[in-house]
């Protein structure tokens, strides 16, 4: 079953120079229990997905095709603003890559802890019960004298360990997490990433982690979709799309991942050229006007060529593994 | 300080006063030192990376460099000229040879200029429009490898690669010999950051610059650095040739961090270190070996004893019981 079943999904923008489609044709779900990466450069859609999926579009943003459906019976393209309001931060709750901007920084971390429990009905003895318990699973030292301590007085690993522990509080189906390892460095991203794997098992949830660090991905993710220019390129679990990526884009983009390289490099991997206009997209395939095997089949829309399990690449040439030239 | 050192620091001290009043009649302490007994040299035409955690004091230790943060003890030696004690008005003509690239790429250029006129500025600022501006901002857009009609573009126009390539431009306006780069790919895409690194790279071989560089990202550190820090709490627990340090690292803490590199390999076995996540404040540094709270290897002495700085081959480190011996 899935928790999050995103089907056809476009997304327009009404901008001053015209229409642009941010997300086009977007199609992935997230199971029950697992995680799933999305990894795209930016300027991909990664943002406006997790925005369209929150209903926290921008006022000049616009669901104009496809579902987004929820538990199997909600489609949250449809929802009013209502009923989205009851869902986020209960059912589906998000950690955004900078934890301070998630936290008030003039209330304790206890009073903040305290007020998204506001419709538990707990009395505020159980609920700062709750909070002790939840900064104990996220490995605060001594939660109860914390609890009467403001942002600024936690490290920056600690304050994201908070956010976590706010955004998992009311036990969500969906956990959304932004970049969250992005501001830290090695050892505590590591150490955020097991986190967060301990929690959702615990807690059973299923997550969807935006990232564009491709090593974290590797090691917290299940399954995983490539974005580029608002469309999945390819989709599968994790270790088809590492080990045997079909996709030109995924191909390229791995290649260009500083740790794949054991040794030293007189210049570093890129990808030529720059990602399309979005108001005006390239005929047929996205990536066409910067793949070196683009040819003219490419300017039709290509399909979604099966690889083998759930693994898809939206390829003409899908069929050349990574590693052999075209 | 040999010939070769374009800047050689010995023992830098850089503290910041915190809790005021309240803190000094509780008689708590009202002095970090965010920078504790630094020493490195870093020379001509090489690459030096600052790695450590955040809060580790490399971002004071390059703002400190600059003149951006008075110096409490300690000497800087820059080509060969002491920048300690010097006026802001003595530290201009030293920041046009050691430019100073800053964190956040768009966040760092301000929202109001046009890329001509953040073009500009550097060469208005130390009083040379008598010169020939548009060719110099056509010069330096090519440059970095930006198309000319770039100059007409605002910030917001940019995208975070396009704008941290302002940044370099921005930098090597004037005549740098030394330019001190704070986390220049962070936020930057794996391809974009690829690019950047390679301008960067193009432009030491091509004007002879030398790079000083804080990052967290170890694998762009083993891709453009030729020497290496290691830092915590304020302090050099490692430095010496990266490739060395990669190989086999001695200090625990170092190799925690390399073992904590995140692989793009789903079945990857990994064989961590873990630390216990909570770094010391550094009001209350632990004694001894300021890292045996968090060290495996540590033992009855790391807790007493300061270790005395040591070398091994070409890195050196303080550490009681090194690793890879």
């Amino acid at each position: 079953m899935a928790v999050l079943a995103v089907n056809n999904l476009s997304v327009a923008f009404h901008t001053e120079s015209g229409r642009l489609e941010a997300l086009k044709d977007v199609s992935f779900s997230v199971p029950a229990n697992r995680s799933v990466g999305v990894v795209g450069e930016s300027g991909c859609g990664k943002s406006t997905l997790i925005n369209a999926i929150l209903g926290l579009l921008a006022d000049n943003g616009e669901i104009s095709a496809g579902e987004i459906v929820f538990e199997d019976d909600k489609d949250l393209a449809r929802l009013d603003a209502a009923a989205m309001r009851n869902l986020r931060g209960q059912r589906i709750a998000t950690v955004f890559q900078d934890p301070m901007g998630a936290l008030n920084p003039v209330l304790s971390v206890g009073r903040q802890m305290r007020d998204i429990q506001y419709r538990s009905g707990l009395s505020k003895r159980d609920k700062d019960a709750r909070s002790v318990a939840m900064l104990r699973k996220v490995r605060i030292p001594d939660p109860e004298s914390r609890l009467a301590q403001f942002p600024h007085e936690f490290s920056g690993g600690m304050k994201q360990r908070i956010a976590i522990a706010m955004a998992l509080m009311m036990e969500p189906a969906l956990l959304i997490a932004d970049e969250p390892t992005t501001a830290l460095d090695a050892t505590l991203e590591v150490a955020t990433i097991e986190l967060l794997k301990d929690l959702q098992r615990e807690i059973g949830c299923s997550v969807l982690f935006i990232s564009h660090h491709l090593g974290v991905i590797a090691e917290l993710c299940d399954e995983m979709i490539v974005m580029y220019a608002g469309e999945v390129v390819e989709s599968g679990t994790t270790r088809e799309i590492f080990h045997d990526a079909r996709h030109p884009y995924t191909q390229r983009l791995l290649a260009c991942d500083p740790a794949r390289l054991s040794r030293r490099v007189p210049r570093l991997p890129t990808i030529a050229g720059t990602l399309p206009d979005l108001r005006r997209r390239p005929s047929g395939c996205v990536f066409q006007p910067r793949c070196d095997r683009a040819d003219a089949q490419c300017l039709e829309v290509p399909p979604a060529a099966p690889i083998g399990g759930s693994h898809i690449a939206r390829c003409w040439h899908a069929d050349i593994p990574l590693g052999v030239s075209a | 300080m040999s010939a070769q050192d374009l800047l050689s620091v010995r023992d830098l001290h850089v503290s910041f006063r915190v809790g005021g009043l309240p803190a000094r009649l509780a008689g708590r302490a009202t002095e970090i030192e965010a920078v504790s007994g630094v020493s490195f040299e870093l020379q001509r035409g090489t690459t030096f990376a600052l790695v450590g955690e955040s809060g580790s004091g490399k971002t004071t230790l390059a703002r400190t460099l600059n003149g951006l943060q008075p110096v409490k003890a300690g000497t800087i030696l820059f080509e060969g000229k002491e920048l300690q004690g010097l006026s802001d008005a003595q530290m201009k003509p030293v920041r046009r040879r050691m430019p100073m690239m800053f964190q956040d790429p768009v966040g760092s250029l301000s929202p109001r200029l046009s890329v001509r006129s953040l073009l500009s500025e550097p060469f208005i600022i130390h009083g040379l429009s008598n010169r020939d501006l548009n060719a110099e901002v056509t010069r330096l857009l090519t440059l970095v490898g930006l198309p000319r009609d770039f100059a007409e573009r605002y910030p917001h126009q940019l995208s975070g690669g396009q704008a941290r390539r302002v940044g370099v431009a921005r930098a090597i306006a004037l005549d740098p010999v030394l330019v001190v780069a704070d986390e220049p790919t962070a936020g930057l895409d794996v391809s974009v950051q690829g690019e950047v690194l390679n301008l960067l790279n193009d432009l030491r071989d091509r004007m002879g610059l030398s790079m000083l560089i804080i990052t967290h990202n170890l694998h762009v550190v083993r891709q453009i650095a030729d020497r290496m820090a290691v830092m915590y709490l304020g302090r050099f627990v490692e430095q010496g040739e990266t490739e060395a340090i990669f190989r086999a690292p001695h200090h625990p803490y170092t190799a925690a961090l390399l073992s904590a590199n995140p692989e793009p390999d789903p079945d990857r076995v990994h064989q961590r270190i873990t630390l216990p996540a909570d770094v010391p404040s550094l009001l209350a540094r632990p004694t001894g070996c300021e890292f045996h709270t968090r060290c495996q290897q540590a033992q009855a002495r790391c807790a007493v004893d300061v270790p005395v700085p040591a070398t091994v081959g070409d890195t050196r480190l303080t550490c009681h019981f090194p690793l890879n011996i």
